[in-house]
């Protein structure tokens, strides 16, 4: 178990820059999902950390060693890939030993680590099987045996659980989770996958184009955006966003939308008199109850019904809204339920950077 | 096509009946030929028919050699065969070893001109033995290899289908099994021996096939070189046994000969036959 630090760390291939300077602070036993669309860096910066990547600039220090020129076995991690990655003609048993025989470990040392990590994961089993002859859920935890029996200070993880159909995911997210709490090694984890990045994650790094937008707790980072992209990308449906003219108003700013619907925001808020971006999660509306004055009024484009609740998709004035309900509460396509809007909880956002405007 | 067509299926068999006739017929021929004294064969027409002599002239051609009025003892065909295996199983065995390891090289490391030393391998795809024999006679009578296994088998090891073929397939290894092999600190050869190498096993065994039927086959190359009747193959003695003039040919005794010839190549086609169709259109991984 280590504590992870990347300093200024960078990558570039030839002109370009993949990776714009991370700079990252991992706690010993730490669990850290790097979550971020395709192309945003995250894999690299994850295969920087395992040494199999090189690193262009800045410095990654695991422990107490900066490990920039270290070859990765001798980096005392371990990695799971997404496509698991098990050499194909070796038994389970010898896919989870491999890396100990190569270290020269004796065969007692290796028999015991490796029933432990089959224990643990319910393999002892299917040990003598080749990974052709098992599931795709098999296949991931030998190749998180493979990784435990090195008993390594870091777990890496490439978005593990890509391969897997969604209701097996689930299920290994859960053990991957137990798994951590049980070891307590120092994780990263890269995910494109939300979900799993809000229920694994102690911290979250939210990358976009090669930086970290956002490092904070799944609460944090729900809650207090840093950027328009994080409120974009983290929620699902992802949080609406408008424009607004914000000028002092008595009780409150006024924030004036497009279509003139004017909304006050709290007293308490304290911003200069501008043009920002509204963000609003679905979630943050609710139905007007009958006599109450609507904050605003949504016509329905469609609407879906997902069971435990329904997703409005519409406009206001010509901006795009999604509003989450309560299921079976009678608004259907073409309507136009009047919406009250939970101004404390939204988050407003510099127009021209993205940036979240501290209130 | 679903649909069935009884007369185009018809004309189908019948056409590869008939191709399978015009191979079959010349092997059945010369097993024929084997069987039978020399006066019986000597007859006209041609007895078609099985004799009783196969065993005996093929045991004579085994352990004496078909003797030829005129020319001295001839060498017996057993000497002749494992000469001929020698040279097949090192051609075949040497060039997979060298083409594993030159498809290694150009498939993971990185070097200066690494296209266009795996080109120049390919373009000498197009060139066979006849075209280079001459520099290479000279080369090898140089170093003084002439009448030696090494001359025979050396300059026949490097093979850029081999190569190639090994090539496409480790293309086709995904790159995790790579980096999962670094972080278990697998080096370069290890992971060659502990991964690479264990999962070509079908092509390497295709790959045999083919090179020991292109060694056993080999005549202009061992012409030139063994001259001396100790260093000759069976498929270089049967071609001069055919070729010599003013002799009394004792023909049940060369097919039996011929016969022998033909078999360690059919062996190995029919022992590793299911090996050999695997490695060519399966790709385990």
């Amino acid at each position: 178990m280590a504590k992870v630090t990347l300093k200024g760390v960078q990558k570039s291939y030839g002109p370009v820059k993949a990776i714009h300077g991370v700079d990252m602070e991992i706690q010993d036993g730490e669990f850290i999902v790097i979550v971020g669309p395709s192309g945003c860096g995250k894999s690299t910066l994850l295969r920087m950390v395992a040494g199999l990547e090189a690193i262009t600039g800045g410095e990654i220090v695991i422990g107490d060693r900066v490990v920039n020129d270290i070859e990765p076995a001798d980096r005392d991690i371990a990695m799971v890939f997404q496509n698991y990655a098990l050499y194909p003609h070796m038994s389970v048993y010898e896919n989870m030993s491999y890396g100990l025989r190569i270290r020269g470990m004796d065969k007692a040392g290796i028999e015991q680590r490796v029933q432990r990590a089959a224990e643990i994961l319910q393999l002892q089993k299917l040990l003598q099987r080749k990974p052709r002859e098992l599931s795709g859920g098999q296949r991931q935890r030998v190749a998180m045996g493979r990784a435990i029996v090195r008993e390594p200070k870091v777990f890496l993880f490439d978005e593990p659980l890509s391969n897997l159909d969604a209701k097996l995911r689930v299920q290994m997210r859960l053990e991957i989770k137990r798994l951590h709490q049980q070891l307590g090694v120092t994780s990263i984890y890269v995910t494109h996958d939300q979900v799993e990045a809000m229920t694994l994650a102690d911290r979250l790094v939210v990358m976009n184009l090669g930086r970290a937008d956002q490092i904070g707790t799944p609460q944090d980072v729900y809650n207090q955006p840093a950027t328009t992209y994080v409120g974009g990308f983290i929620g699902s449906p992802a949080m609406n966003f408008v424009k607004c003219k914000v000028e002092p108003g008595s009780g409150g700013p006024k924030a004036t939308l497009a279509d003139g619907t004017v909304l006050v925001l709290p007293a308490d808020w304290n911003v200069p008199a501008s043009t920002y971006t509204l963000g609003i999660r679905p979630e943050q509306f609710r139905l007007a109850r009958p006599g109450e004055t609507p904050h605003l009024v949504l016509s329905v484009d469609v609407a879906e019904e997902l069971g435990a609740d329904t997703l409005l998709h519409g406009k206001v004035g010509d901006e795009e809204m999604v509003v989450r309900v309560p299921s079976q509460s009678g608004y259907h396509d073409n309507s136009k339920p009047g919406l009250v809007l939970d101004v404390a909880r939204s988050h407003l956002f510099d127009t021209e950077s993205g940036l979240r405007v501290a209130v | 096509m679903i649909e069935r067509r009884p007369i185009a299926d018809a004309v189908g068999h019948a056409t590869l009946l008939l191709a399978m006739l015009i191979v079959a017929f010349p092997i059945y021929l010369a097993i024929i030929a084997a069987s039978h004294t020399i006066q019986d064969l000597s007859s006209f027409p041609m007895p078609l028919l099985p004799g009783a002599e196969l065993f005996k002239n093929t045991a004579q051609a085994l352990f004496e050699g078909p003797q030829i009025a005129g020319v001295a003892r001839a060498t017996p065909a057993l000497l002749l065969m494992l000469n001929s295996l020698i040279m097949a199983v090192s051609i075949a065995v040497g060039k997979i070893i060298i083409s594993l390891l030159s498809a290694f090289a150009i498939v993971y490391f990185r070097f200066p001109l690494k296209n266009f030393f795996f080109w120049m391998i390919f373009i000498t795809l197009m060139l066979p033995v006849e075209v280079r024999i001459i520099p290479t006679y000279k080369i090898v009578a140089d170093l003084g290899l002439l009448d030696t296994y090494t001359g025979l088998v050396l300059p026949l090891i490097a093979s850029a289908t081999a190569t190639f073929l090994f090539r496409q397939f480790f293309m086709t290894v995904p790159d995790e099994l790579v980096e999962a092999a670094r972080i278990d600190g697998a080096g370069p050869m290890r992971f060659f021996w502990d991964v690479l190498v264990p999962l070509t096993r079908t092509s390497i065994a295709a790959m045999f096939v083919i090179q020991f039927i292109y060694g056993w086959n080999q005549y202009l190359w061992p012409l030139l070189i063994a001259s001396d009747n100790r260093y000759q193959t069976i498929v270089l003695a049967i071609g001069r046994l055919v070729r010599s003039t003013d002799a009394f040919y004792e023909w049940p005794v060369i097919m039996g000969m011929a016969v022998l010839a033909l078999l360690p190549p059919v062996l190995v086609v029919v022992l590793m036959q299911r090996w050999f169709i695997k490695g060519l259109v399966e790709t385990e991984k």
